[in-house]
């Protein structure tokens, strides 16, 4: 069964563009495109790897991030974070809530499939 | 050796003892042996100034041609000296406390240290002076000529040399022994002595020649009066007012004379002496008047018809052949003359130097480099030099008149001229609303009638005083002739001119004090003056303490604060070698205390102080003028401290508010830029990924191309307006904007903004209330812009109101010069703090995703700046409301 992929983020071009990438590299790949319920998603869907975004509606994907690895089973889960926000200073929120990787919009597809291929392999 | 010789010796050894006397009394005085030296006998003895050669010649020339008149000369004094309690003591005290060294200084101090008024008074001494200098010249001269005229006469030349070699001689006496030193007190000791021994030697000569006359002449005393009796005496009657004149005027001479001012008031040690001389004077004056009746009975007996009765005492013992007792009666005037002369010439030269003199010199010296070894040197040399001014002024005088004027009326119209001083003297003293230019007016106006009626009709009639004026008056009106002022007839000369010089002199004084306000010094010095027995009481009991080194460390301590202030002392006291901390006062340790304290009170707060403590002096008038001046600066300057520092606080407080709104600008900025990179990064972020995906996928139908290649189309449009968003607000804000005037109804405009601002992309819709018929306003703008400042208000409301079922009011006024658009929404409002950011750039009201890039109400505003109108929250409605105003130049082409 192929590793399954949770993808939170809101901008419904950059949902069909990573789905797209990672679905033809082989990857089973779920979307969710809203902040306030998905760290719940999360924990339902079990995925191997997550990627999430930063600018969300309802709750901020940091939070999201923090909440996650307050909780044991999540707290080694592999996290890829992506925002469009490219300053120094966002790379260092995402390191302290715990993102295992940390990419700034616009990414090349290349990155993106080899990071999460990468942290799946962890 | 001719009796000239004779006398030229006996004048030079008397000479000699007066210098000898006068010399070892100053030594003895610099000894610190006063005791003996200021003793109430001597002081007694000094006040016989008043008695000059005047008085010895002419007291018997006087009897002889009026009678007992002469008796008025001494009655004057004697009742000043018995109301010494309340006129003298009283003088004297503020002589003390003020420091007062001449009858000038007297006035000028009292009238608020007025240097005009002091310059005034000098120049009337001078004045009324100078004759009275010249007559004890002419009496010695006379004096010798009698003698000479035993043995064959003496020619003129002979006397105007010796005049001028007494002149010079005592010139050079008043030099040496009334220049020693300059003390505030001008005291001079060696020549109080010299003259109190003149004084003997007047009263024995006088008493010497009386005693030969009535006992050696008349054969004993019941023989001398009924001499008298048989002599016209008996029937001369006294005229009352006449006597009642000169008793003033001999009163008021003997308190404003320089001379007797200088040893009455000047030269007093102490106020105690007086009691003794109140009455010791009044019987001097008794005993040297005693034999003046007898000798002018026995000389015009004697004496052939026409021998001037001036020279009786002296030509009676010659007639009669005793030599050596009429050479005593000389020694005896020369030695009237030369006291007067030498105390004359200290008194005036004190003035003339003090408050004519040393104020020119001081103003033509070059500023700066004042060193206090200067100016005392050009003290005592201009001192010197008024000495021999005023002794040669008085030779000058004698050589130019030269006229054999009756000896007593020189003085009297010296006494008169002198008397104008007298109401501004006791009006100081006793009453405090005479004021300086009451007593300028006094002064000015009896000078004048006095120089008019009295002194230059002296010289004779056509002389100064052309004979016209004499006769007619001046500018030929017989009111003002000199001696019948106002038609007034029938007054000799001198009660005339005393009379008429008085009366102005009061009533100028009087009314002139009454109708003007002394300064604040003058005040001062006014109840300084006429309570002085309240103020110098207080006064008197700080001083009499010796320097209280403890007392100033304490002081110093509360004004340097105590680190500094023992420092201070320490280092004095091991500069003086002491052992412990406190230095003795030293004058230099109390002048060095004094600087240091005066650079934190003031100099003249610190000098008060210094000497309060140290008793050397109690504070002057001008001392707590200079401290209230100093406190007045220092408050001055501490009210403009305040007003700074308040100035400042509300440049701390304005810039504290700036600083606000740029943090909280600079916050959005941060969060302005951050979105900015967001709203540009997520359609790049698509693009990207799709062009990738498009390149690098090979085997892709149709469809999937087309659709990512519109995603693509879609999202680089997105980026486009954002970008075009951005420059808008950059060119409107430039002004580079180019407005596009054109007509059309304010309707149209809504209409267009309306229809596409309404509906959002997610079709929401939002409810508008409109009243079309309101709308129909004929506009000249840019319709454009405009309906773009509308769109933006109207998506706004949409994006933001948080009402369940959104609505918006949209309401147009108009009135005589503008029109007015309100969009009024049904939401909560924008909150208060928020308010005043709303139309800056990059402002966003919250942070939640609305979609604007915080840009829209900022163009709003410079759009609408540019079209001469404005848009502003209108904070007080209810819902969030939005005012857009158009000038009615703007709208007028509609009307």
């Amino acid at each position: 069964m192929s590793k399954q992929v949770l993808l939170i983020e809101d901008e419904p071009n950059i949902i069909e563009a990573i789905s797209f990438i990672l679905s033809r590299d082989g990857w089973s790949v779920k979307t969710h495109s809203n902040g306030a319920d998905a760290v719940e998603i999360v924990k339902e869907r079990k995925p191997d790897v997550v990627i999430l975004d930063v600018m969300l509606p309802g709750k901020s994907g940091y939070d999201i991030l923090r909440e996650l690895r307050e909780d044991p089973e999540n707290s080694a889960l592999p996290v890829l974070m992506l925002t469009a926000r490219g300053q120094t200073k966002d790379r260092e929120i995402a390191e302290r809530a715990g993102c295992d990787a940390f990419m700034t919009k616009p990414f090349s597809n290349a990155d993106v499939l080899e990071t999460v291929r990468a942290l799946a392999a962890k | 050796m001719s009796t000239l010789n004779l006398l030229v010796a006996v004048c030079t050894a008397y000479v000699c003892f007066l210098f000898l006397v006068a010399f070892v009394a100053d030594r003895l005085a610099l000894q610190g042996k006063k005791a003996w030296l200021r003793s109430p006998l001597i002081y007694t003895l000094s006040l016989s100034i008043y008695c000059t050669a005047w008085t010895f010649y002419g007291a018997v020339g006087s009897a002889a041609r009026n009678g007992f008149e002469y008796l008025t000369i001494y009655l004057g004094p004697t009742l000043v000296m018995i109301s010494w309690w309340w006129l003298l003591r009283k003088l004297i005290r503020i002589g003390r406390t003020q420091k007062i060294t001449s009858i000038a200084d007297l006035i000028s101090s009292r009238y608020g240290k007025s240097s005009l008024l002091a310059a005034g008074v000098t120049i009337l001494a001078v004045i009324g002076t100078t004759p009275y200098i010249a007559l004890q010249l002419q009496s010695v001269t006379l004096s010798f000529s009698v003698f000479a005229g035993q043995t064959g006469g003496i020619d003129p030349q002979d006397k105007a040399g010796l005049a001028l070699w007494l002149s010079l001689g005592l010139a050079v006496f008043t030099v040496l022994f009334g220049t020693r030193n300059l003390d505030a007190k001008e005291r001079h000791d060696g020549v109080v002595m010299a003259i109190a021994v003149e004084a003997v030697v007047k009263l024995v000569a006088l008493l010497s020649v009386g005693i030969f006359v009535v006992w050696g002449v008349s054969g004993g005393l019941t023989e001398a009066l009924a001499r008298i009796d048989a002599s016209e005496f008996g029937e001369w009657h006294t005229d009352r007012g006449r006597w009642a004149g000169l008793i003033f005027l001999s009163a008021a001479a003997f308190l404003c004379l320089p001379r007797t001012f200088q040893v009455l008031v000047v030269e007093n040690d102490d106020e105690s002496h007086l009691r003794t001389a109140s009455w010791a004077f009044p019987l001097y004056l008794c005993l040297i008047s005693l034999f003046v009746v007898p000798i002018a009975v026995v000389g015009l007996d004697v004496m052939p018809e026409g021998a001037n009765p001036d020279l009786f005492v002296l030509t009676v013992p010659l007639a009669l052949g005793e030599n050596g007792l009429a050479m005593l009666s000389f020694l005896g005037g020369f030695s009237s003359a030369t006291s007067m002369v030498i105390v004359a010439a200290i008194a005036l030269s004190t003035m003339v130097s003090n408050h004519i003199v040393m104020p020119i010199w001081l103003q033509l010296r070059p500023s700066g480099a004042s060193v206090s070894g200067d100016v005392r040197n050009a003290v005592l040399m201009a001192r010197r030099i008024s000495i021999v001014g005023v002794v040669m002024l008085g030779y000058l005088y004698y050589r130019m008149s030269s006229g054999g004027e009756a000896l007593a009326s020189i003085g009297l119209v010296a006494f008169c001229g002198l008397a104008q001083v007298l109401p501004a003297f006791l009006g100081g003293m006793f009453w405090r609303g005479a004021t300086r230019l009451g007593a300028i007016a006094g002064l000015t106006a009896g000078f004048a009638i006095w120089l008019y009626t009295l002194y230059l009709p002296s010289f004779g009639v056509g002389t100064i005083l052309p004979v016209s004026i004499v006769e007619n008056g001046l500018f030929g009106l017989s009111w003002l002739k000199p001696d019948a002022l106002f038609g007034i007839r029938g007054m000799d000369q001198l009660m005339h001119a005393l009379f008429w010089s008085m009366v102005f002199n009061v009533v100028s004084f009087v009314v002139v004090s009454l109708v003007t306000f002394p300064s604040p010094l003058e005040r001062l010095q006014a109840a300084q003056f006429v309570n002085i027995f309240d103020h110098s009481a207080s006064a008197r009991s700080w001083s009499g303490g010796t320097a209280q080194t403890e007392d100033l460390m304490v002081m110093a301590q509360r004004i340097l604060g105590a680190g500094e202030a023992q420092a201070l002392f320490l280092r004095h006291a091991r500069r003086q070698g002491v052992r412990g901390n406190l230095p003795a006062p030293t004058p230099d340790f109390l002048e060095a205390l004094e600087r240091e304290l005066a650079s934190s009170v003031g100099a003249a707060t610190a000098h008060a102080m210094v000497g309060q403590i140290t008793g050397g002096m109690a504070i002057s008038v001008e001392d707590l003028m200079a401290v209230a001046d100093e406190t007045a600066q220092m408050l001055e300057y501490s009210a403009r401290l305040k007003e700074q520092s308040e100035e400042l606080s509300r440049t701390a407080l304005e810039l504290r508010n700036a600083n606000q709104k740029l943090t909280r600008l600079s916050i959005q900025k941060d969060a302005f830029l951050s979105q900015i990179s967001h709203e540009l990064r997520t359609p790049m972020t698509s693009i990207r990924a799709f062009s990738e995906i498009l390149r690098d996928t090979d085997q892709m139908t149709p469809d999937e191309q087309s659709r990512y290649a519109s995603i693509i189309h879609d999202e680089a449009q997105r980026l486009t307006r954002l970008l075009d968003d951005l420059l808008d607000l950059s060119v409107v804000e430039n002004g580079q904007v180019n407005l596009n005037l054109r007509e059309g109804t304010l309707r149209d405009a809504l209409d267009r903004a309306v229809s596409s601002a309404a509906i959002g992309e997610d079709g929401v819709r939002l409810e508008i209330e409109r009243n079309p018929a309101k709308e129909e306003i004929l506009l000249h703008t840019d319709l454009d812009r405009l309906s773009q400042v509308f769109i933006n208000l109207i998506a706004n409301a949409r994006k933001y109101c948080d009402a369940t079922s959104p609505r918006l009011l949209i309401r147009v006024m108009q009135d005589a010069d503008r029109v007015v658009v309100d969009f009024q929404d049904n939401g909560s409002g924008i909150a208060p703090e928020a308010v005043d950011m709303i139309f800056e750039k990059f402002a966003r009201v919250s942070d939640q995703k609305a979609g604007g890039a915080g840009l829209g109400l900022a163009i709003c505003r410079q759009v609408m700046t540019r079209l001469g109108g404005s848009v502003d929250y209108v904070p007080a409605a209810r819902g969030a409301t939005f005012r857009v105003v158009l000038p009615y130049r703007t709208a007028l082409a509609a009307q």
